[in-house]
């Protein structure tokens, strides 16, 4: 491999490194507490709410993440409403928020599956002798129901977590450019293909080994059994 | 507003290039899908087997094509092949015809590779996941080692391999929407230019989508029957 590739590609990886870790930071950070709540709602009473939720990951999880992509950031802008909205506009107008908007509600419906199996596993008896203490329903839920459940999910969640930072290189279909998008860049570039590819897998490999052991770490630190 | 609808699919035909470019998906799909799972079988055969070096290095592969974004590895099948695809056909004189047919030779590859990955694991997981006694009941038969495998081994591991199997499948059907991103002429694709022409980008995708969505929910039932049918017998144990 030509050491004046790798020299001229990897600072431009780096740039791209930040715009990934940037998507999957916000995908981590917000779809992690979104999907756990949607999975709640999944085993909630109310008919209306676990529909609504159900729809919605059914919607989510049956479509390519690369449509969704596209219906947030050209069907959307097409609405007349959401180009008036300052709120709504700022989410989609600009090609980076609209890819963390549907990498937040992509890795959402995921996360939401993996945490209704995690409260659905629960032993009922430890809820209703939670209920039976009169604990308040949030008590139940952040003191009983979450911990419990966040260790049966996280070894499903670390890979869903590798996925937030694969499926982050859909940005660069909309004008983001994030480490896809500059390896695209560079190898039509410098027309050396395969060396462009081996750096820049090495930069997807390193940050999900990162993310991995991060995981597994904290899941030996959350298991009952130290 | 309906009648709107009604120029652009009916008269304007965008219906049925949207229906033309699903069975597109379709083919690429299960074309690459029954690609990878032929090589794959193979492979994760050896991997189970632990062959020397080879399953080092089909695990090398396997880890690298599942720890890189598919857009990656279109880019690099379809970059990395256009020179010397030109060159061969040049030689052959089959220019034309080639650079008809090559997005989709290079596409069905690519959905073949990335497939070909997930679906090594599937099948070592399950090919492990026969339990041990079986295999020694067997041995005990002195049922040779080829038979035993065709027999005993390989159909009960297909049994358990089914749910990852569907969930490859799942996968690769969605992934086939990357290939639009270097031309090819599928679903993705076609709604690309539809949007383009005609202006209404949150209509098409969102047909798309539609389309995508009954893919796999019609996918999601046929491999739920499947699964119920290979259980026949497996229950209650």
């Amino acid at each position: 491999m030509d050491l004046g590739i790798i020299a001229y590609a990897v600072p431009f990886l780096v740039i791209g490194a930040k715009t990934t870790l940037l998507i999957a930071v916000f995908g981590v950070g917000i779809g992690l507490p979104f999907g756990v709540a949607v999975g709640l709602a999944r085993c909630s009473r109310s008919r209306a709410l676990r529909r609504l939720c159900d729809a919605y990951c059914a919607i989510f999880r049956g479509t390519p993440m690369l449509v969704q992509v596209f219906v947030i950031y050209y069907g959307l802008a097409q609405v007349s409403f959401i180009r008036q909205n300052p709120v709504l506009w700022w989410m989609i107008g600009d090609g980076l928020n609209a890819a963390i908007l549907a990498v937040v509600l992509n890795t959402g419906a995921y996360t939401a599956e993996i945490f209704r199996t995690a409260f659905l596993s629960l032993p009922k008896g430890l809820i209703e002798a939670a209920e039976a203490c009169g604990m308040h329903p949030w008590h139940v839920f952040s003191r009983v129901k979450f911990p419990l459940a966040v260790r049966q999910a996280l070894p499903a969640y670390s890979s869903e977590a590798a996925i937030i930072v694969k499926e982050s290189s859909l940005a660069s279909t909309i004008t983001v450019l994030e480490i896809t998008g500059y390896a695209k860049r560079l190898m039509s570039e410098t027309f050396a293909i395969m060396d462009i590819f081996i750096i820049t897998a090495a930069f997807y490999l390193t940050i999900n080994v990162v993310v991995l052991t991060g995981l597994k770490l904290l899941e030996r630190r959350l298991s009952f059994a130290r | 507003m309906l009648g709107d609808l009604w120029v652009l699919m009916v008269e304007q035909s965008w219906a049925l290039a949207l229906l033309k470019g699903s069975v597109v998906t379709i083919a690429i799909g299960l074309i690459g899908m029954a690609l990878g799972f032929l090589v794959a079988t193979p492979l994760a055969i050896m991997r189970w087997r632990k062959v020397v070096v080879v399953s080092q290095l089909v695990d090398g592969y396997s880890i690298l094509v599942r720890g890189v974004p598919g857009l990656l590895v279109i880019y690099l099948l379809f970059f990395g092949s256009i020179e010397w695809v030109k060159a061969i056909t040049a030689a052959f004189g089959y220019q034309d015809s080639a650079d008809n047919a090559y997005p989709y030779i290079v596409g069905v590859v690519a959905i073949a590779v990335i497939s070909c990955a997930y679906s090594i694991e599937v099948i070592r997981g399950a090919l492990q996941a026969v339990p041990y006694g079986l295999l020694e009941a067997a041995q005990s038969l002195a049922l040779p080692k080829g038979v035993t495998f065709m027999r005993v081994t390989f159909p009960l591991a297909l049994r358990l391999a089914l749910g990852g199997i569907n969930n490859v499948w799942q996968m690769t059907i969605k992934d086939t929407s990357l290939v639009s991103v270097v031309g090819l002429q599928e679903l993705m694709r076609t709604a690309a230019i539809g949007a383009g022409i005609t202006r209404s980008p949150l209509l098409f995708y969102c047909i798309a989508a539609a389309l995508f969505f009954c893919m796999t929910a019609v996918s999601q039932t046929a491999f739920s029957s499947a699964e119920r049918a290979l259980d026949r017998g497996f229950r209650g144990r």
